[in-house]
């Protein structure tokens, strides 16, 4: 499986048609983020010039990388996980009450976030995979389930002034030397904040859990056809169980993510971010027919969703909708692409 | 148990809602030998390998294998392959999403890591002394499905089994790879390995096989060495009667004559569909019975379907008595009189929650048009007209389809066609997986039909059922029209050698 | 739809009832209805009141279930459809429901967001957004049937940009009508005491079961959902089929969109039929319909949308917020589908099969 998109010698026709799924999806993806990025920089100049601009990015989409690599897994191994927005926010507001009202310390409120979320992983993994009930169903109502919780816990948005955690949350991470001078000409260092790096690490373990491990294996065999996958003898059932622990672990730290991002508890956090977060596992390469995608494109397929909404705001179009509008035609034009890759692959 | 005895089945059972697919059956394997386990389609061959294999759970009865203590138990493929069984499949069950090597070393070791550099090479090292032509990071999809059977197969043999299954691995395979597949067995046996072995070319079974074992209707009919059990007896005992019990429908489609200067009712030229078929002629007379052969993936459904336009049709003319009409889609076809059993029951004809009523008027019903449905008593009054006619045996009208046996569901289908009251009747494999009985039924009733004016294209994996049924066979080989034969070149061996292609 | 049970002989009565598929939404009925009225013995009441506009209406818990509930058993109506016959859920209709009451202000107000007069007839308005609606839901049905991509995925997208679309047909103003003749829809006309909403939802259902008994609708979309192979074969156009499904579904939610903006006059494009969907697909399931697709009992779906609403009315009076509601629906829910999971209903009859046995021992 090598990549063969570089050279571009007579030869390019037979080597597109000889791209697998996975990385022809990933290829049509990372080619319309750079083309997006590079008309934003020509065509709109502004943020998208300075480094800071792209680390922007990172830093408000941190969480939605996380959430997304989640759904990826799911999605690569045939199912779905919509509750993942609502755990997002179950987390934050867990996190919120447990630091703001109780004083709580930052470590253990971390160790609340990963047991929400692998606690909502592991009941509807267990619901999905062993009880065979559609993952569509059972994660719907984990999603209304997390979000009515939320209110439960606490019906009103208030900011989190707990000294330690604000000391986490301001930290940021400085990249040398890409820095740029503000408007009254002061350098001002280029920065990410914490939950970028974590975002960069689970997507590094992740690549390299998809890639080699035999589990990694396992979820694409799995995905790509349940029954021969249990006729080689994968456990197809642990296997599916396993996905959904993980998506539901990846929750749970995407929900921190987002916490330490905004700072706050809110029922209203993290609203529609499962939409976002499978939209862009689909941008990203992930056939939701199972058994193709890869978390390099999860990635892109975030940065894509982002850049579209900058490019968006930037251009005037600032009422809301059009950020939708917009999200919601690239969401279509990626499914019509996979619909017609299927065919293809069909016919040949 | 016995030293030489490797595989003890004893007293089998298993049932599915409405089928009783394994009934009391027993089967032995021993070491060193290639076992053949035969049986017409519906006999219970592939229930048997799928409860050894632990993909369906048994219902009673026990396993005994070499070198354990006490009956085992097999709960899922996994299990399977940990004390020592192999299987490859009828249908390729492999990965496609995945790599070569990964196929072959997929769910075999427990544990987290992978020496990937390893299992690349040691992938190389087997493709390379099978002979096999594919390399081991290529996506398994890019790969011919022969291929893909062979990487299967290379699987199974080097999991270091006891126990080796194959079910039907050699219907993609060509000659020249069926004598590849031979050879590896043949080293198999040498080296102690008990194979089972399902198939349905007699000559296979006769090259390699040194003992058979029967089923029929999901019953042991019993085992044989194979210097005991000549052709004609393999046969009859899988057909659960002499052949001279069959004589007695024989003979009479030979009555037909094709009158001069007829028009057809279906005449096709240069037909074609996107299913991979050679464009084809055809002509069909009223009352005249014939049928498509050739073995299986050879076509002969293909071209039945592009008549009907139940595939995409990509080229080519019809003429429904002499009339060119246009044929692009199954509803066309049926507003022409044709009417289609398709060849998978399951897959393609009965309509499984609905029930028996719904199934038998579902056809007239679209011909009809969407606002003009039957009335409930008018549906019930038809449904118990064919339920009699054809001797549907059926709780009531309302039953759902898929709780009848096999045979049952057949002649619903057939009665939905019927029902159309066609011109031109085609059944695509009538006779698939159902009893004996109902087999010789359906034969009948085509001979009646044709009797009656209607015109009746007949295909069936078995020869035997199409030389007594059909006035004139076209022979198919590799996706194209080879041949057609009629009145004295009826016969077995003229057939075979149309099939096998020259005079061989 | 007839019912199929096929009677067996030995089989109690007892059992044969537990195994109908209206068991357990009359079972869930019961238990509500008895809940409710040991917490208050005045639950069942219903008497004749003044409302705000000065006509005398028939006032009650059950009143307003039947009101309340309208919404939710028309989209059940489509939603048994789509789901038979594309095995599969439609979850854009409540953003729908919101670009339906969209257009049908726009065209009401003539661009002007606070109309002195009605700019167009209510029914010029309503003709116009059925034939949004309806567009909208052939979008998602072209997606499922011809792209191929599953519903509840295709019908994402529209889930995602419908409310902005709403916003945008407006250009984001909240018109407000006040011409008393678009509020009979949503509340009650002059002289008579029985809410609109309720007449308008018993419409619908009596035109489906005209349409199911006069037509081959029943038949055909269940062919398509059972086995589409099998019903192409036969004649049938499944992707033609499966569109129209969703077309239906796109009338039911214009029908939806006007008692939701004549409920208010006015509309709020974040929270008009918020999570209705959520419900619409309960209302299916809770009839026993499988979500997979294929057989329906219309009467089912249409009945589990008032035990529904009855849960949610119940909720309410028990003063559990409207955003904390989806946890305790989620849990039915949850409830639901695994006691109707085939897993562990032969896991269930594995257990008292066994008990028996040992009673006979």
């Amino acid at each position: 499986m090598s990549n063969n998109k570089t050279k571009a010698s007579g030869s390019f026709v037979d080597k597109f048609n000889n791209l697998t799924d996975t990385n022809l999806l990933l290829t049509i993806t990372v080619v319309i983020f750079f083309l997006m990025y590079i008309g934003a920089i020509i065509f709109q100049g502004g943020g998208f010039l300075k480094p800071q601009g792209f680390f922007n990015l990172l830093n408000a989409n941190a969480a939605l990388i996380v959430l997304a690599c989640g759904l990826s897994i799911v999605m690569i191994t045939g199912g779905i996980d919509i509750s993942v927005g609502g755990v997002t926010a179950l987390v934050s507001m867990c996190c919120a009450v447990y630091l703001d009202h109780m004083g709580g310390n930052v470590f253990v409120s971390v160790l609340i976030a990963l047991a929400v979320g692998l606690a909502f992983g592991a009941f509807q993994g267990l619901l999905v995979a062993y009880l065979d009930i559609q993952p569509f169903i059972v994660t719907l109502a984990g999603m209304f389930f997390a979000r009515g919780m939320t209110t439960i816990v606490n019906t009103k948005p208030f900011n989190v002034a707990n000294e330690a955690f604000t000391k986490l949350k301001m930290t940021r991470v400085i990249i040398p030397g890409l820095g740029s001078a503000n408007r009254k000409g002061d350098y001002i260092d280029a920065y990410v904040e914490i939950g970028v790096i974590v975002a960069i690490l689970v997507v590094i373990v992740l690549f390299c859990l998809l890639r080699w491990t035999k589990l990694g294996r396992s979820f694409y065999a799995v995905g790509g056809n349940r029954q021969s996958a249990l006729m080689l003898g994968i456990n197809v059932k642990r296997t599916r169980f396993l996905s959904h622990v993980l998506c539901g672990l990846l929750a749970g730290i995407g929900g921190y993510v987002y916490f330490l991002h905004v700072g706050s508890g809110s029922p209203s956090h993290a609203l529609g971010a499962e939409m976002d977060a499978i939209a862009s596992s689909i941008i990203g390469g992930t056939m939701l027919t199972g058994g193709v995608g890869n978390i390099a494109g999860t990635f892109f397929g975030v940065m894509s969703l982002g850049t579209i909404q900058n490019i968006v705001s930037q251009a005037g179009l600032g009422e809301a909708w059009w950020i939708g509008i917009t999200r919601a035609l690239m969401l279509c034009l990626f499914l019509v692409i996979q619909s017609l890759v299927m065919v293809r692959k069909k016919k040949s | 148990m016995k030293d030489n005895i490797v595989l003890q089945m004893k007293n089998i059972h298993k049932s599915f809602p409405g089928v009783r697919a394994l009934q009391g059956v027993d089967f032995t394997l021993r070491k060193g030998e290639v076992h053949a386990l035969m049986g017409e389609n519906g006999a219970g061959k592939s229930t048997l390998i799928k409860v050894l294999t632990g993909v369906y759970s048994k219902d009673e009865g026990d396993i005994f294998l070499d070198g354990k203590e006490g009956p085992v138990a097999i709960h899922s493929p996994q299990d399977a392959q940990k004390i020592g069984i192999s299987t490859v499949y009828q249908e390729i069950t492999l990965c496609p999403n995945l790599s070569v090597a990964e196929n072959m070393f997929i769910g075999r070791t427990s544990g987290i890591g992978q020496n990937w550099r390893k299992m690349n090479s040691d992938t190389e090292k087997i493709l390379r002394s099978l002979d096999i032509p594919a390399t081991a990071t290529q996506q398994l999809e890019t790969c011919s499905l022969a291929v893909q059977q062979m990487i299967a197969i290379a699987r199974a043999v080097d999991m270091d089994c006891k126990v080796l299954i194959l079910d039907e691995p050699t219907s993609s395979l060509d000659e020249q790879e069926v004598e590849k597949l031979f050879k590896l067995m043949r080293d198999l046996r040498s080296k102690g390995v008990g194979i089972v072995f399902v198939t349905h070319f007699l000559d296979q079974v006769y090259e390699i096989c040194d003992r058979i074992t029967v089923m029929r209707d999901g019953q042991l009919v019993g085992e044989f060495e194979i210097e005991k059990l000549p052709r004609v007896q393999l046969v009859s005992k899988m057909l659960g009667k002499e052949l001279d019990d069959m004589s007695d429908i024989k003979g009479e489609q030979k009555a037909y004559e094709r009158k001069a200067g007829s028009v057809p009712v279906l005449e096709a030229q240069g037909r074609v569909s996107d299913a991979g078929i050679k464009p084809f002629d055809f002509h069909i007379d009223k009352g005249e019975v014939n049928g498509f052969t050739g073995l299986l993936g050879s076509g002969r459904s293909e071209c039945v379907r592009a008549l009907f336009a139940a595939d995409r049709v990509t080229g080519g003319t019809i003429k429904m008595n002499g009339k060119p009409v246009k044929i692009s889609k199954p509803l066309d076809a049926m507003k022409n009189g044709i009417a289609y059993l398709p060849e998978d029951r399951k897959g393609d004809g009965i309509v499984g929650d609905l029930s028996v009523r719904e199934n038998i008027i579902l056809a007239q019903q679209v011909l009809k048009g969407f606002f003009k449905p039957f009335s409930k008593a008018k549906q019930y009054e038809i449904a118990d007209e064919y339920i009699k006619l054809l001797s549907i045996k059926t709780a009531s009208a309302d039953t759902p389809i898929k709780s009848l046996s096999g045979g049952n569901q057949q002649k619903v289908i057939l009665a939905r066609w019927l029902f159309t009251h066609p011109e031109y009747l085609i059944l695509d494999e009538p006779t698939r997986g159902i009893d004996v009985g109902t087999k010789v039924d359906i034969q009948k009733l085509v001979l009646k039909l044709a009797s009656e004016g209607m015109s009746v294209t007949f295909i069936s994996s078995e020869l035997d059922e199409m030389l007594r049924t059909c006035s004139r066979l076209v022979v198919m080989r590799d996706r194209k029209v080879v041949g057609e034969l009629s009145g004295d070149d009826l016969n077995q061996s003229k057939v075979m050698s149309t099939i096998a292609g020259g005079d061989k | 739809m007839q019912k199929n049970e096929v009677k067996k002989p030995n089989e109690s009565m007892l059992s044969r009832m537990v195994r109908h598929q209206m068991f357990i939404p009359v079972l869930a009925l019961v238990i509500l209805a008895v809940f409710n009225l040991i917490a208050d013995p005045a639950f069942f009441k219903i008497t004749v009141g003044q409302n705000s506009a000065g006509n005398m209406v028939l006032q009650g818990f059950l009143i307003s279930i039947l009101n309340d509930g309208s919404e939710l058993a028309i989209l059940a109506i489509g939603m048994t459809l789509v789901t038979a016959a594309s095995g599969g859920q439609d979850i854009s209709v409540g953003a729908a429901v919101a670009i339906a009451g969209s257009v049908l202000l726009r065209i009401l107000g003539g661009g002007n967001s606070r109309p002195e007069e009605l700019a167009a007839p209510i029914i010029v308005a309503f003709l116009v957004s059925c034939v949004v609606a309806m567009l909208f839901g052939a979008f998602n049905g072209v997606l499922v049937a011809y792209f191929k991509i599953q519903p509840m995925i295709a019908t994402l997208i529209l889930y995602t940009a419908g409310r902005s679309i709403a916003a945008w047909i407006n250009n984001n103003e909240l018109p407000v009508i006040t011409d008393p003749s678009l509020g009979y829809f949503g509340g009650y006309i002059p002289g008579v005491p029985i809410p609109t909403p309720f007449f308008i939802a018993a419409l619908c259902v009596a035109i489906i079961f005209l349409v199911l008994k006069f037509t081959n609708l029943g038949l055909y979309t269940q062919s398509v959902g059972i086995n589409e192979n099998s019903a192409k074969l036969n004649g049938l156009n499944p992707q033609v089929i499966k569109v129209i499904t969703y077309v239906i579904m796109g009338l039911c939610v214009a029908v939806v969109g006007l008692i939701k903006v004549s409920r208010i006059q006015t509309i709020n494009y974040s929270t008009i039929a918020k999570d209705i969907e959520m419900d619409a697909i309960l209302a299916v399931a809770l009839g026993g319909n499988a979500l997979s697709g294929g057989k329906f009992n219309m009467a089912a779906s249409i009945f589990g949308a008032y035990v529904i609403q009855f849960l949610t009315s119940t909720l309410y009076k028990f003063k559990v917020s409207s955003d904390a509601l989806p946890a305790y629906k989620a849990v039915v829910v949850i409830i639901l589908v695994v006691i109707s999971a085939p897993t562990v209903k032969e896991w269930f009859g594995n257990v008292t099969k066994k008990f028996k046995v040992k009673e006979v021992a």
